[in-house]
């Protein structure tokens, strides 16, 4: 596991407390932290929503399959996607690799824009894991 | 091979034997029997059958015989040591169970015998449903589900069919975080929809918690107890009665009930149906490939809706009943798993009232070991456990060594590896389930081996993470494993 202060954590995406980014801008895409995906492990499946799709806020919206455990994509967001990720199908490696690149999972038209300024920024998000971190 | 191993007493290594695949071996031409001249002309095949068959390998007896057996020793099994493989109870299963499960008459017993030939096995159904539900103190039981999920199914198409039945319009099932992953699953199959539970802060159900959560839509609560971290529901009798005034049943998951038996009444405690996992409590085989079963028992609630049919005494003579029109019919063809059923039958008249020393004697090791390793590691529920206990690997982790890491390096010491990664709700979960059957030189032989991981991850974390290095293959590479699995050899 990572430490504190070896996490990646981007200023240029907002952070949920379920550890998914979100980028603002068109187009607006989702994926996990850097936290997330070392938590979690190796992945071996990302299981995705079909284009079309509408994403609630706090919803399950799709899966990870790591080599320890299956865990829930929760939305950090209301809207519709517009397009999954393909390359994971084939390499779920690149949520490890690069979560905030060609690891990214979702891309999704906000419902609300506004939505995203409720997210924490990098700094708070780091508070957020620090503080998870201490009550495991 | 010798001077490379660093052997403890535990883990000798010497003959390890290589072994390549079947169709690897042999020589054309060899056999394993000799077949008599034909006396006859030989037919030749139609045009569209014959052709070139599968290159199939010629191999002698010897080299089959010595093939599976070579590849046996590269097992591991409760036969050849400790397994302390949490939530899975992998006790030691007696012998008398394979010579009871053997006997002829069972053996070429054939299913499509009538009631009157078959009276021995009808006895042993019929007591044995007897026996599993006084243990845990319900009304009936019935053998027929052939897994511990199947189990669960029934149990749960049960708690269905009464709501059904007296036209209950439920839709949703409690489920505490600890719930094991076939719970909510076999809640989506009966078409409910899951109301997770979260836990109080000492990792168990909390009254106040399912109440605010209890609502007229819930058909009931599935809960395991003592639960996925070890620990016993104390509030269950309190949550159950709130449950039954508002309507719902309780399914009672039996994975742990090694840890209650003689001990907990879940009938006084208002469960409706529980299942048992004959492979964990009653000390049949554990998976590779052997059948299960899942006997499940009930409630007098839940009594209408049992399986069947069902074997039922008339004077001195068993019979089959069919006439059970609430029943949710049949769910596995013939007898069960019949001859599974027969070790477990073995095994519970092998101890009698002794069930009741086993569940004490399980709960007694593991807590021993939870107190002997609990300075050593992280033990995020420090109360006294049931049968298991549950520790993470926080003190190891500054060193950059996790739980696989510890996984790995026990096997370096000779002892299989607890379950990992669960119950999920405890982070990098390291669980722990000594059972009845070790004795204290062999528990104590792994606390050692347990504080020998925790002093190496202290000292030199690369031994840990680099385990095991003392077996037939090292770290195995588990990502590609799973991402890329080759399933098929290539006979050609």
């Amino acid at each position: 596991m990572k430490e504190l202060n070896e996490l990646n954590l981007p200023t240029n995406v907002k952070y949920d407390a379920d550890h998914e980014w979100v980028s603002p801008g068109a187009p607006c895409r989702i994926g996990i932290s850097d936290f997330a995906q070392d938590a979690l492990g190796d992945l071996t499946f990302v299981e995705m929503p079909e284009v079309g799709a509408e994403l609630t806020k706090g919803e399950e919206f799709g899966t990870l399959e790591s080599t320890k455990s299956v865990s829930p994509l929760m939305s950090p967001v209301d809207g519709k996607v517009t397009a999954v990720n393909e390359a994971l199908s084939d390499d779920p490696g690149l949520v490890n690799r690069d979560p905030y690149g060609e690891g990214w999972i979702v891309e999704v038209e906000l419902k609300n824009t506004a939505q995203i300024d409720t997210l924490m920024d990098a700094a708070a998000y780091k508070a957020h894991v620090e503080k998870e971190s201490a009550e495991h | 091979m010798s001077d490379k191993c660093q052997c403890t007493p535990a883990a000798e290594c010497g003959l390890i034997l290589n072994e390549d695949l079947l169709w690897e071996k042999g020589r054309p031409g060899r056999s394993s029997m000799s077949v008599p001249e034909s006396g006859v002309p030989a037919a030749s095949l139609p045009a569209d059958l014959a052709g070139d068959g599968p290159n199939w390998p010629d191999l002698s007896e010897q080299e089959v015989a010595r093939h599976y057996t070579r590849l046996s020793t590269w097992n591991f099994g409760v036969d050849t040591g400790m397994y302390p493989l949490g939530s899975c109870t992998m006790k030691y299963n007696p012998k008398i169970n394979e010579a009871m499960a053997n006997l002829p008459g069972f053996v070429n017993a054939h299913p499509m015998l009538p009631a009157e030939a078959t009276q021995g096995e009808l006895q042993l159904i019929y007591e044995l449903e007897k026996y599993l539900a006084e243990i845990v103190g319900l009304k009936a039981s019935c053998l027929q589900p052939g897994a511990g999920a199947h189990g669960e199914l029934c149990g749960m198409l049960m708690i269905s069919a009464y709501h059904r039945h007296n036209k209950n319009k439920k839709t949703k099932v409690l489920m505490p975080e600890t719930a094991h992953g076939t719970n909510p699953a076999t809640a989506a199959m009966c078409g409910y929809s899951e109301i997770k539970v979260p836990l109080g802060p000492n990792g168990a159900l909390e009254y106040a918690t399912v109440e605010k959560l209890m609502t007229d839509d819930v058909a009931g609560l599935m809960v395991t107890n003592p639960n996925t971290l070890g620990l016993f529901e104390n509030e269950l009798p309190k949550i159950i009665e709130m449950i039954h005034q508002r309507g719902g049943l309780i399914y009672g998951d039996g994975a742990n009930l090694n840890a209650i038996m003689g001990y907990a009444d879940l009938g006084a405690m208002g469960i409706d149906v529980v299942h048992y996992n004959v492979h964990k409590t009653l000390s049949t085989p554990h998976g590779g490939g052997g059948p299960g079963a899942g006997p499940v028992a009930v409630s007098d609630t839940l009594l209408p809706y049992l399986p069947g049919p069902r074997v039922v005494k008339n004077g001195d003579k068993y019979e089959w009943n069919s006439d059970l029109p609430l029943s949710i019919g049949r769910l596995h063809n013939f007898y069960g798993q019949f001859r599974v059923l027969v070790r477990a039958y073995a095994y519970v008249l092998s101890l009698g009232p002794e069930l009741k020393k086993a569940s004490a004697l399980a709960v007694l090791n593991a807590n021993y070991i939870k107190e002997k390793l609990k300075h050593a590691f992280d033990l995020p529920f420090d109360q006294p456990c049931m049968h298991e206990c549950v520790f993470t690997d926080a003190k190891q982790a500054p060193n950059k060594v996790s739980t696989l890491d510890i996984a790995k390096r026990l096997i370096d010491l000779g002892y299989h590896p607890p379950t990992v990664y669960f119950p999920l709700v405890v982070h990098n979960a390291i669980m722990i389930e000594p059972t009845e059957t070790e004795c204290k030189e062999d528990i104590d032989g792994f606390i050692a081996a347990m504080l020998q991981v925790a002093e190496d991850a202290k000292n030199d974390p690369s031994i840990l993470q680099n385990a095991p290095i003392k077996t037939k293959v090292q770290r195995l590479d588990e990502t590609t494993a799973a991402r890329h699995p080759i399933l098929t050899g290539d006979m050609s």
